[in-house]
């Protein structure tokens, strides 16, 4: 007899388990899609997550003033050698020596977008964007110069 | 109750004046031979049709349920000609000839399981007067022809000489033979509640409302059952062991190649729509109009409609069900396959038969 319940059991558990599975694939089936049609919305719908990392820039502002102050932490921690500051001494009014960055190069083609180089940023002055467009054909033009021509240490 | 709305769209005067026509200026053989010919592209070119649209539709399906868009590039906005562009891809492959293969058989299979799928396609009842081959026992013939379709599975797996296809041959076998009997006793079911094995018969018995609001809770069990073994046999959904790409490539049909995989391919949608027609047939009235009693402006409204039109779309009510069903489910393995049939839906459809009987018997159908 309790073989026979054990059968019946079966029956109505297996049931109910497929309604359930239909039911969610029902409203999944209602939900929007999430597939971008992507060349042709480029200027209209297109929508990439905000934290997506696609280029690696250096944060200026409006009296091109950016963040960095040449500490070489970036260069550090990156895993592929992507990155290289190149800085300079320099004294200033009262005679203090300190270090200014005189340029910032980044190579895109071997980034691997690990975000450890913004991790290691004291002062922020790195960030990835959403710009994901970065497809060139000569691989120099990958090697970029992060900081702005005539840019200088926020105060 | 007032049947005459069941002749506006009858199409056997107009088939009785082209024969008669064609009897005055030719003799009678010659006549039945021509009509013969021009039905048989007909059946032909419906069959094409029909599994371009639904090879179309299962894709789109399957896109909307995995939340995606589905083909969308070729021919314009929707991508309908990506379909098309397939087959004249697929007719223009080299049919591969394997060189230890059974050379006769390996080309006679996939030729017998196109023509049990087209066999069975041209026994649903389109319109009133609108069927193809007419018979008393046409749902018998049905499940006899259908079961052609599984000795081509099985000489092409065998035939291909290689372990894929042999092992999905078998499994297949096991699987549709097992599901026969299902298939079998629910069709027996709503055989004896329409009292007539004859498919036009059967539809012009639900004239005054469909077997599945007649026949009650038996009549939607019953449905039920046929849908989960009508997939079976189709090779689809859950049962598609006998093709699981993961284990076996492509199952019985991994050897060929170009047109020939091509008619196993068509024959698997095919085998989808005859299912739904014949589970059309059965449960939901074939060509015959959705009727609620006491609305008589309603039911005019649905009369004119023609019954074409119903059956088309009853039809790919129930593709689309049965697509449902194929992206919710993951696979079955074999075991879990036939214990689902020997353990469960056989007991359960000779339930129903017997109920069916009883419900008969002291009028519990209306």
């Amino acid at each position: 007899m309790s073989n026979f319940s054990e059968y019946i059991k079966g029956y109505t558990s297996g049931i109910k388990s497929l309604l359930i599975g239909m039911r969610t694939s029902m409203k999944v089936f209602c939900q929007k899609n999430v597939t971008e049609q992507y060349p042709e919305n480029r200027h209209t719908t297109l929508h990439i997550p905000e934290r997506h990392r696609g280029r690696l820039v250096m944060i200026h502002d409006a009296e091109n003033h950016h963040h960095c102050i040449a500490c070489g932490l970036c260069q550090m921690a990156c895993p592929n050698g992507t990155i290289k500051v190149v800085s300079e001494m320099q004294e200033d009014e009262e005679g203090k020596k300190k270090k200014v960055l005189v340029k910032y190069e980044y190579n895109l083609g071997s980034c691997m977008f690990c975000q450890l180089c913004t991790n290691a940023c004291p002062h922020n002055a790195i960030e990835f964007v959403n710009d994901f467009e970065n497809a060139v054909f000569e691989k120099e033009k990958l090697v970029m110069t992060l900081n702005h021509e005539g840019s200088t240490l926020a105060k | 109750m007032n049947q005459s709305f069941l002749d506006y769209y009858n199409l056997q005067p107009l088939f009785m004046a082209i024969h008669s026509a064609l009897c005055s200026i030719m003799p009678e053989g010659l006549a039945i031979f021509l009509e013969g010919l021009v039905v048989a592209v007909l059946i032909l070119i419906m069959y094409a049709v029909l599994a371009i649209i639904l090879i179309y539709m299962e894709r789109k399906v399957c896109a909307k349920f995995q939340c995606r868009i589905g083909p969308n590039r070729v021919g314009g906005k929707g991508g309908l000609l990506q379909v098309p562009a397939d087959v004249l891809k697929i007719l223009t492959k080299e049919i591969i000839e394997l060189k230890n293969s059974d050379h006769f058989l390996y080309a006679l299979a996939p030729f017998l399981v196109i023509m049990a799928s087209i066999l069975t396609f041209s026994c649903l009842p389109w319109n009133k007067g609108g069927e193809i081959l007419h018979m008393n026992i046409g749902i018998f013939f049905v499940l006899a022809a259908s079961s052609i379709g599984v000795l081509g599975i099985l000489l092409a797996g065998w035939s291909s000489n290689s372990k894929y296809t042999i092992i999905g041959a078998v499994r297949s076998g096991a699987m549709i033979i097992s599901y026969e009997l299902s298939i079998g006793l629910t069709v027996l079911t709503m055989v004896m509640m329409s009292g007539t094995m004859d498919i036009q018969q059967i539809v012009a018995s639900q004239a005054d409302g469909w077997n599945i609001f007649k026949g009650h809770i038996v009549a939607i069990a019953a449905f039920i059952i046929f849908l989960i073994a009508g997939n079976a046999e189709a090779n689809r959904g859950p049962f598609d062991l006998a093709e699981a790409e993961q284990e076996l490539t492509a199952g019985y049909h991994t050897e060929y190649s170009g047109m020939h995989f091509g008619f196993f391919y068509l024959a698997e949608y095919l085998n989808l729509f005859i299912t739904s027609g014949i589970a059309t047939t059965l449960f939901l009235g074939g060509w015959m109009p959705f009727h609620i009693a006491g609305l008589d402006g309603f039911n005019a409204v649905m009369d004119y409609i023609p019954g074409v039109i119903w059956f088309v779309g009853k039809t790919f009510f129930i593709v689309f069900l049965l697509m449902w069903i194929r992206w919710t489910f993951p696979r079955l393995r074999i075991d879990q396959v036939l214990t689902l049939e020997w353990k469960y839906l056989m007991p359960a459809s000779l339930l129903i038969l017997l109920l069916m009987t009883v419900c008969k018997v002291f009028g519990l159908v209306f």
